[in-house]
């Protein structure tokens, strides 16, 4: 075959179907029984496009390529298979960060082999062509923002930092100069410089303007906003796959990115519905902050406790029950033993099902995937419609580790800070067990009175200590 | 005639929508997987890396471009295989214990 007829049409032909095959394997992940398909279906879309992309070139020095292709790929593996289900937001928080990079690093790479290294006369705008110059500026300012923002989500998720908000005096001053900073500087840079030392120094200094940027975002946003965090970022990852796609006039980029982009998005919505919070109120509100240095000591009155063995008699008797597992499930690693209760349950003929937050969790989903670790069947899984109206018709209620999400104040106390928010309805049903380590306040950092209601009963535990000792009790009686 | 920039933003533009339109079906469920996935998905990064790293010598542009594969390559390996473990969990159907 003629080689130019293979550059200019059989590899844009690949490229296509890579494209048609990307959005085939996002519509296997629309049903859990096609998931796995679809997620291979990507693979090999994936594939495609690269070995279209390696046809294309005329000469291949395979000697970075290869180094680069092994390296990434070790590290990735290693990642993939060794980490923890519970560490899951830190991981995706961390790959969130490495594809920004990868789009920044292209996109530089663009002006250093075209302008810098070339020699050539002129401003990167006329060497790279307009489009590709105009996009390269915005592929290096969201890649890399993405890079600074995802280590500080990931070291805030790790617990490697504090999870509170830090909240700088004038942030929103320093970022709009950030911002502003890195637009017009970098534009400067691509069209109006041709001394190869100046455009150096200022790309530079766009990239630093935008790793500060990342950080600055990032840092006034507390632990429990992380799922919208997380989302955002995924999406930016995406765009600056996207604006890559621009600079290189790649198609297949342009398309997965948006593809990416549009999922990050959705995602990030669905995160702020879940919340009664405008994406706005996020990123700029520091939510968190004030409540929990300003809020003071939150006293309860009329609390009833009890131990394992009067949960265990509870259980004994019930008919039906549902689990309300949140982020505490995750810390406690009680995914395994929860499963184990329930299990121990349905043999005694119980009804049993779970009631999942869309922001349980740090991440969204996140419930989820823990307890299917766990093998708990996902038919068990019920969303917050699904399940609130079950509620009133319910023997039990055992919440493991959740608090903010079953906060009657979210319905009842206009003026709450979390009024408005849609929650899961415990207190509808006939006990709620709440097993948490003390009384003290969720992310929101306000009263729940759940706590107080008659009908339930706190279990002060770890939450595998007290799930196993429940356990232990109802295996007994 | 249209230029570069605008057929890649008429591009852009549709695919966001298809996005859209696929990814709202997404159940809850999945939502994890999903963003694995996506970020598997762009990884694609990784076509342009290929070409910034096609190089014999070791300029700064061919060690950017060696660091993009890097990146990209994590993403797309640690991506797809970590969605794949997860998903395994959700597929497999074990006899109930009793």
């Amino acid at each position: 075959m003629d080689s130019s007829v293979l550059q200019t049409t059989v590899v844009p032909l690949l490229y296509l179907l890579s494209a048609v095959l990307f959005i085939f394997g996002l519509k296997g992940l629309t049903r859990v029984r096609s998931a796995r398909r679809g997620n291979a279906i990507a693979a090999l879309a994936m594939l495609i496009a690269v070995a279209g992309t390696l046809l294309q070139q005329e000469v291949i020095h395979w000697r970075w390529i290869v180094a680069g292709l092994a390296i990434g790929g070790l590290i990735g593996a290693v990642a993939a298979l060794k980490v923890a289900m519970t560490a899951m937001p830190e991981m995706v928080a961390l790959f969130n960060g490495s594809g920004g990079a990868a789009s920044a690093l292209v996109a530089l790479s663009q002006v250093w082999s075209k302008k810098i290294e070339a020699g050539a006369p002129g401003t990167p705008l006329e060497l790279l062509g307009t489009a590709p110059g105009v996009t390269t500026v915005l592929a290096v300012l969201i890649g890399t923002l993405t890079l600074s923002g995802s280590v500080v989500a990931y070291m805030k998720l790790a617990g490697k930092m504090r999870g509170a908000p830090i909240l700088l005096p004038g942030r929103h001053a320093i970022n709009a100069l950030l911002l502003l900073a890195s637009l017009v500087l970098g534009s400067l840079a691509m069209a109006t410089v041709t001394d190869v030392a100046t455009l150096e120094l200022l790309l530079w200094v766009v990239v630093a303007a935008s790793l500060a940027l990342g950080v600055m975002l990032v840092i006034p946003i507390g632990g429990a906003d992380m799922p919208v965090v997380i989302s955002l970022l995924n999406s930016y990852s995406g765009v600056a796959a996207a604006m890559t796609g621009f600079v290189l006039q790649n198609n297949v980029l342009i398309i997965s990115g948006a593809l990416v982009g549009a999922s990050g998005l959705i995602l990030t919505n669905i995160m702020c519905v879940a919340m009664n919070r405008t994406l706005a109120n996020v990123l700029f509100g520091g939510f968190g902050a004030e409540e929990t240095t300003g809020g003071g000591k939150h006293e309860y009155q009329n609390v009833r406790s009890g131990g394992v063995e009067e949960a265990a008699l509870i259980l004994e008797s019930a008919e039906s029950v549902i689990f309300v597992p949140g982020y505490g499930l995750a810390v406690a690693q009680a995914q395994h033993t929860v499963r184990e209760l329930a299990e121990e349950l349905e043999r005694r003929g119980t009804k049993v099902s779970y009631g999942i937050h869309p922001v349980a969790g740090r991440m969204p989903g996140h419930m989820n995937v823990l307890l299917a670790e766990a093998d708990v069947p996902y038919e068990q899984l019920l969303e917050m419609d699904v399940v609130n109206p079950e509620f009133k018709n319910t023997d039990v209620v055992i919440v493991v580790g959740a608090n903010d999400v079953v906060n009657p104040a979210a319905k009842k106390t206009p003026g709450s800070p979390i009024y408005g928010m849609p929650i899961l309805e415990v207190y509808e049903a006939g006990t709620v067990i709440v097993i948490k380590r003390s009384l003290s306040p969720g992310f929101a950092g306000i009263k729940n009175e759940l706590f107080e209601y008659p009908n339930t009963m706190m279990l002060f535990e770890d939450a595998k200590k007290a799930v196993q000792g429940i356990l232990t009790e109802l295996k007994e009686l | 005639m249209m230029g570069a920039l605008l057929v890649g933003l008429y591009v852009f533009v549709l695919a966001i929508f298809v996005g859209f339109e696929i990814i709202t079906k997404i159940p809850p469920t999945l939502h994890t997987p999903l963003m694995s996935g996506a970020n598997a998905i762009s990884g694609i990064t990784l076509v342009g890396a290929l070409v910034a790293a096609n190089s014999q010598r070791a300029t700064t542009a061919s060690i950017l471009g060696l660091l993009a594969i890097i990146t990209a390559t994590i993403n797309v390996v640690g991506g797809f295989m970590v969605t794949d473990r997860m998903l395994a969990m959700f597929g497999q159907k074990k006899p109930k214990k009793s």
